[in-house]
């Protein structure tokens, strides 16, 4: 195979691999360009694969907005002890369902599988919330999706391709059950663990639609929402010490450049983070295919 | 043990001899015990609120106090010209992102296992994958600076290039929303989704290969004959599945892109669910809506699931 010539077929092929990154690769460094350029380059229009007369204005003024600063820190709190935590009790769960000798364990995963096709939709889910007085706690964020039905079978399914030899070896040597799960079963489980756990962290740096609608405090609105105020909704004041800060200190600001920046800021850690992560997110899906 | 007799021949009631089975288990009990209040409270409690969709909810009456009236809150939906509109988009959005999005991922895999520099085939991936993991509303935020109508990149080039005399309103225009979001939903989701079909086409036997190569196949025909038969279960089998999920036609994407001028093409049912009832305050027929999409989904999603069972012996559970 490999003694063949790379031929026209080959050159096609390269080719329309090429326009796919590029498309992507030319929109982000569009928009790095406008968010670096002035507002006489940005509002002019076109592509603009680099940016014209470079200035930061656009960054100091989204470095500025206290809401962004807010945001990263409710960001930040979510992603950790939502993760964490989901991680934590998914495991348990998932250890204990693997456990063929556990009673009634077809019930139990039956119970839990059939979430994943029927729901008792959104305003039900709303007012659960609400009753139980979690709207404005960061707990709204964490507790209402605190387990997926999907990541739990994929552990469990893990959990079972484990030899049964070392929980029995352990049993003779006197260990419980609880110890035998922290102390073998997590380690042996790391792959696993850690593919989950970044699922996990990605959904929750992302999650924009729970603090939409269980959060009105504007002290606890995650990045993605007050993101989605500057570039969706309009709503975000860009200024919020407006009188502090005149015109004049940032001749340099345009809409677009504002936004362009808004979204790096917000993005920057993914970006940043992704292409040493990308082969465990790729592991994952290979784990997740097989069935156990 | 699982009879009711003990080693001493004493008849137990059989509920007590299960219950002694979770005793004995009672660490492992312990260990499930927060992912079971989890589903129970946060899974079946508002399947029980489904309720809301049968009365006339009134919020100072709460659930229990609200008089029933039984279908009057689903005959009272499709009365409305929006909820037929809704069913109409998203049929039509979910077609439309089969027919382009699910091909896409097969050939943009069949096209990475033809590359022959493995440098190129790992840059290309990785750029591929990438946009899976942003946000829609960072996406949104991207979008709406590409295509904008007056100084948007990709107006720029389909005038300069294409010589196009006026600005296309991606987002603001009903003649191209939909084709917007179809197209975005596919570039956001191409790359990501090849890697199931990559993994599936690197299990096949290499010596199917090489047997053909000696019988003198072409490469198109290889990729005609062997790739493509090869993977052709797990083509299937997705098939199947994306059809059952066929109402979900993307509830985080559209309600980041689309806006009042395009509910008459725009709006699906999630989004109009989502606008009826936390948006209006309507709860009554925000739920009554929400249970009729979730019946006729779970109807579809248990049907093409048997079928993907039938034909591979492997659903997705």
């Amino acid at each position: 195979m490999r003694r063949e010539r790379f031929g026209p077929g080959d050159v096609l092929i390269y080719v329309l691999l090429a326009l796919l990154c590029l498309t992507i690769v030319f929109a982000f460094m569009h928009l790095l360009s406008i968010s670096l350029s002035p507002n006489y380059v940005a509002t002019k229009g076109g592509l603009l694969l680099f940016p014209k007369d470079i200035t930061f204005d656009n960054y100091m003024k989204v470095f500025k907005n206290r809401y962004i600063w807010l945001g990263y820190k409710n960001t930040l709190i979510r992603t950790l002890a939502g993760t964490s935590l989901q991680l934590i009790v998914t495991a348990l769960g998932a250890y204990v369902l693997s456990k063929k000798y556990f009673p009634h364990r077809s019930f139990w995963t039956l119970l839990i599988v059939f979430t994943m096709f029927f729901s008792g939709g959104l305003i039900p889910t709303f007012l659960l919330v609400k009753r139980l007085g979690l709207i404005d706690t960061y707990a709204s964020m964490i507790i209402p999706g605190l387990v997926s039905a999907y990541n739990l079978t994929i552990m469990r399914n893990y959990f079972q391709s484990l030899p049964e030899e070392i929980e029995e070896s352990c049993m003779i040597d006197g260990a419980g059950r609880m110890r035998i799960f922290w102390q073998f079963i997590l380690p042996l489980s790391t792959p696993i663990l850690a593919t989950v756990a970044l699922w996990l962290a990605v959904g929750h740096w992302n999650a924009w639609f729970d603090v939409l609608i269980y959060i009105s405090d504007k002290e606890k609105r995650t990045l993605q929402v007050v993101l989605r105020n500057i570039i969706v909704t309009g709503t975000q004041e860009l200024d919020t010490d407006a009188s502090a800060h005149s015109v004049a200190d940032e001749p340099l600001v345009s809409p677009e450049g504002l936004k362009a920046a808004s979204i790096y800021v917000a993005t920057i850690p993914i970006l940043c983070v992704y292409p040493f992560l990308q082969r465990y997110f790729v592991k994952g899906i290979m784990v997740g295919s097989l069935k156990g | 043990m699982t009879s009711g007799l003990t080693g001493h021949g004493r008849t137990v009631h059989p509920a007590l001899a299960e219950f002694k089975k979770y005793v004995k288990y009672w660490d492992l009990c312990l260990m499930l015990a927060p992912v079971i209040a989890y589903f129970i409270i946060f899974k079946y409690i508002p399947m029980g609120g489904i309720v809301i969709a049968f009365k006339d909810y009134k919020l100072g009456l709460g659930i229990s106090g609200s008089m029933w009236v039984g279908f009057e809150n689903f005959i009272q939906a499709f009365q409305t010209r929006f909820f037929i509109r809704s069913i109409r988009n998203t049929l039509i959005i979910s077609l439309y992102k089969l027919a382009v999005g699910f091909p896409s991922p097969i050939v943009l895999a069949l096209l990475l296992n033809e590359v022959r520099h493995s440098a190129y085939k790992r840059v290309v991936q990785t750029i591929s994958y990438l946009p899976h993991f942003l946000s829609w509303v960072i996406m949104a935020g991207i979008l709406t600076q590409l295509l904008s109508p007056n100084n948007g990149a990709v107006n720029a080039l389909l005038k300069n290039w294409f010589g196009r005399k006026e600005s296309i309103s991606f987002l603001l225009d009903n003649r191209y929303f939909r084709g917007t979001a179809v197209v975005s939903d596919v570039w956001k989701g191409v790359g990501w989704g090849s890697i199931l079909y990559l993994a599936t086409i690197s299990s096949i036997d290499p010596t199917l290969y090489e047997a053909a190569i000696c019988d003198g196949a072409s490469r198109p025909q290889r990729v005609r004959y062997i790739t493509l038969p090869c993977i052709m279960p797990t083509i299937t089998i997705m098939l199947i599945l994306n059809l059952g999920s066929i109402l979900d036609a993307g509830f985080d994407q559209i309600l980041n892109l689309y806006s009042s001028a395009v509910y008459e093409t725009g709006d699906i049912i999630d989004t109009y669910v989502y606008r009826v009832g936390l948006v209006d305050w309507n709860y009554k027929l925000s739920t009554a809506i929400g249970l009729f999409k979730n019946l006729i989904g779970f109807m579809l999603v248990v049907t093409t699931n048997a079928i993907a069972k039938r034909i591979s012996g492997n659903g997705i559970w």
